[in-house]
Parts: C-alpha cells; structure tokens; sequence
C-alpha cells in the first residue's frame, strides 16, 4: 500500500511539475473559468433574477467546465510520442498510475476552483466568507467524485477518435448527481438553512465518491492495456 | 455447418422471432383498445400505459443486460458477450426512446404539459443520455478488443451510476403515481388492466429478444465473414 502511495506521488508530481513549467493548460483553464462568470452576468435578466438566486447554478456549471477542461489534458500528454508506454514500463502498478493521475488532477482542478470561486464572490456579490467552511468541503466532496470519474474517462476518450468531444459526452451523465447534489447543498448554505437540510445529499455524495472511487481503481488496468 | 452457415440460420431463426412479436404486438393493441376497460378517470388517454410501461421495463431489463455481459466480459474476454452487451445497448436506447416519445403524449392531456422533469422522466431521460453515449463510443474505436474493454467499462460505471441517478431525481422531486404493479400490498390495477399489461410485458420482451438476437447475429455473421475473407487471402 505504501508502494502504492509513493508511486502515486511521484506520478501526480511529474505531472504537476511539467504543469507548471509550462503552464499553458492551467492559465487556460483559469482564463476559461473567469470568461464563463462574466459571461453568466450577461446570460440573466438583473431585473428580473437576483444574482444570489442563480450563484448556485452559476458556479457549479463553471466548474463543471473547468474540470472537464483540464481533464482532457492529464492523458492527451502521455498519449503524445507514446510516453504512457514509459510509465507502464516502470514498476509502478495501474492503481499507482490512474491515483497518481487523479491526484495530480484534483490539484489542477482544485487550483483552478480556489481562484475562481473570489472571483465569482465579487462577480456576482455573494458573500461567501461566512460560509467558506461548509462551502469549501462541498466543493472538495463534489471535486473529488468528479475528478475520480473524469480520469478513468479520460483515460478512455483520448485513444478514440474526436476525444475533445468524447469527454463531455461520456463525462456529463456522469456528473449529473453530484453536481445535482453539490448545487442543492451550495444553495442551503447559501439561503442559511440548517444543517439538517443537507444532510441527505452529503450522504448521495459522499456514497457517490466512495463508489466510483472503489470501481474505478478496480477497472482503470482494462482502460490502458496495450 | 460453417460459422457463416450457423450465423445465417441463427439470422433467419431471429428473424421469424421478430415477426412473431410484432404479430403479438399487434394483438396487444387489440386487447388494449377493444378488450381492456377505459380507465374511469383519464378515459382512452391512459391506453398508452400498455406500450409505456413495458417498453419502460424492457429497457431497464436491457441496460441489466449491458452490465452483466460488461462484468463477464472483463472477466472472461469473451468476445461474444461484448457483441451481446452491443445489442443489448443498441435495443434498450431503441426501448427508451419509445419510452420517451409515449411519455410526453400521455403526459400533454393528464398532466397538462408535454415535459415536466418529473423524477422518473428525468431518470429516463439520463439513461438514455447515458447510453446512448455509450453507442457513441463504440463507434469511435476502431481496434475490437479495445472496444470491448473501453465499452465493457463504460457499462460497468454506467450500471453503477442508474441508481445515483434515481436517488438524486427522487429526491429533487416526483410527480409519476406510485406503482401500480410491484406495491407491497400487491397490486392495486384490476384485473383485466394487469393482464394487458403482462400480455403487453410478455410481448415486449420478445420483441427485446428478438431484435438483441437478431443483432448479435448479424456481429456473428459479419465476424464469420471477416474470418473467412482472412482464410481466402493467406
């Protein structure tokens, strides 16, 4: 397990490490991230439609966006002059390999989610500092069942044809109950409802990542074998 | 017998299973429109839960299919359970878009709109986004064991996603009468509107058959070929 571990790390810092000498994808993807918020603003009637109203759903759809953007990037790279070969090559097993990407995925995505949501609290108002707690572990739990999916998909969408378009539409089913989840809860937190409201859906999710997690190390081996 | 020979009877074998159940079908709408007692409070509109509800079931029982044959897959690399897992799939999208295009009809006169994303809508709506990307990605593989193992996957998390789904439409929100049929109280449908609907179910799932049959060995049959095309050029 230990092996596993150290493996994984090595695998999530080499990623991370060619991440941010170029930094091309997370500038990208931060750059994205501001670009689908202001264009939010611009998407609801403010005479109409208070922001706070839609702030849940605002941020949640961002997110989604950003994730599924730089999903796309953590097997393109491998794929490119068939470095994934190198990485089988190496002692490091396929539970090492598919954690070390989904580690080194939650760091992106996480980044790009710990920049962009002040943006989105000035964007559209919301005071998010008095509920950051609450906030941030729904944003964790929801990252996390997204991440451990998107990079087992990822995995799968860049060996076919149309990969760009494959990921959404392999991911987006996918997404649907802890996004659901994550914009319910966001919203209690938001309008100030007890905890007791949320309860069922931390549940939905925390059950949601547990159980994609565990089948997804079990059958990430038959997405790589060459 | 030639493997090409076995495939052709098995395609002429399901083929008169199809015709069969399409006959079937037909008695079924005889029995439904003619036989069955108008519902006292929808009148002729609720005549469609004999093709709606099965057709629902059918599918589900389909998607069941897909990821049974996706596990045994993994496990046995079997390539003749990816080719029925492939039917399954490609019949049960076919079921679900029938679900889909009666729901709304029924839904216009009772409930008063074509779409109401009710739970249950919702949750069907989701299956057939889901797999129908999975027909997606079996088109976009070329390479047949790759296929296998990247659709085989696809049908494990899928299966695996259907109740999350479920649970989170539920608890969003629903509008669909509770079940008629599988109530722990036994069933609260009369008489007559149950046998329809288990004639009707009966029927469906031969259709099912059928069509996954004839499907898979149409796969057999085009394996078969290949094969032998192989054979001719060495």
């Amino acid at each position: 397990m230990g092996e596993v571990l150290r493996h994984a790390l090595a695998i999530a810092g080499k990623d991370l490490r060619l991440e941010f000498r170029s930094r091309t994808a997370f500038l990208s993807a931060l750059v994205f991230t501001a670009l689908v918020l202001a264009i939010f603003q611009f998407a609801r009637d403010p005479t109409a439609v208070s922001a706070v109203d839609l702030a849940p759903g605002i941020l949640w759809i961002t997110f989604c966006f950003a994730g599924l953007l730089g999903l796309n990037r953590a097997f393109a790279l491998e794929r490119e002059n068939r470095a994934l070969d190198g990485l089988l090559l190496s002692p490091a097993s396929r539970t090492a390999l598919y954690l070390g990407k989904v580690l080194a995925n939650l760091v992106f995505v996480g980044l790009v989610e710990a920049i962009a949501l002040p943006l989105f609290a000035i964007f559209f108002n919301v005071p998010v500092l008095g509920v950051l707690g609450p906030l941030v572990a729904v944003i964790a739990l929801a990252t996390i069942g997204f991440v451990a999916v998107g990079t087992l998909m990822s995995s799968i969408s860049v060996s076919t044809r149309f990969a760009e378009l494959m990921l959404p539409v392999l991911m987006l089913p996918f997404l649907m109950p802890p996004i659901t989840a994550a914009v319910q809860m966001t919203a209690r937190i938001f309008a100030g409802r007890p905890f007791s409201e949320t309860i069922g859906w931390l549940k939905l999710l925390v059950a949601y990542d547990v159980a994609f997690l565990v089948v997804c190390i079990l059958v990430f081996e038959h997405t790589i074998e060459e | 017998m030639t493997a090409i020979e076995t495939a052709e009877l098995a395609l002429r074998r399901s083929r008169a299973l199809m015709v069969a159940a399409l006959a079937l079908l037909a008695a079924v709408y005889v029995r439904a429109l003619a036989f069955t007692p108008v519902e006292a409070t929808q009148g002729p509109a609720q005549k469609i839960f004999y093709v709606h509800v099965p057709s629902a079931w059918v599918a589900f029982l389909a998607f069941g299919v897909v990821g049974v044959c996706s596990v045994l897959y993994l496990i046995f690399k079997e390539p003749r359970l990816d080719r029925i897992a492939a039917a399954s799939a490609e019949v049960g999208v076919v079921f679900t878009t029938g679900v889909l295009l009666t729901g709304p009809i029924w839904a216009k006169p009772i409930w008063g709109a074509w779409w109401t994303w009710d739970a249950r809508l919702s949750s069907t709506l989701f299956l057939w986004f889901l797999y129908f990307a999975y027909l997606v990605l079996r088109t976009a593989v070329r390479e047949q064991g790759q296929r296998a193992r990247y659709s085989a996957v696809l049908g494990i998390l899928g299966a695996l996603l259907v109740p999350f789904i479920h649970l989170s439409v539920k608890m969003f929100r629903t509008l669909h009468p509770q079940p008629v049929v599988m109530n722990p109280e036994g069933p609260t449908l009369p008489g007559s509107m149950l046998a329809t609907l288990l004639f009707s179910l009966a029927v469906m799932t031969l259709l099912y058959t059928g069509l996954v049959w004839h499907r898979y060995a149409q796969a057999e049959r085009d394996e078969a070929r290949a094969d032998s095309a192989a054979d001719d050029a060495r």
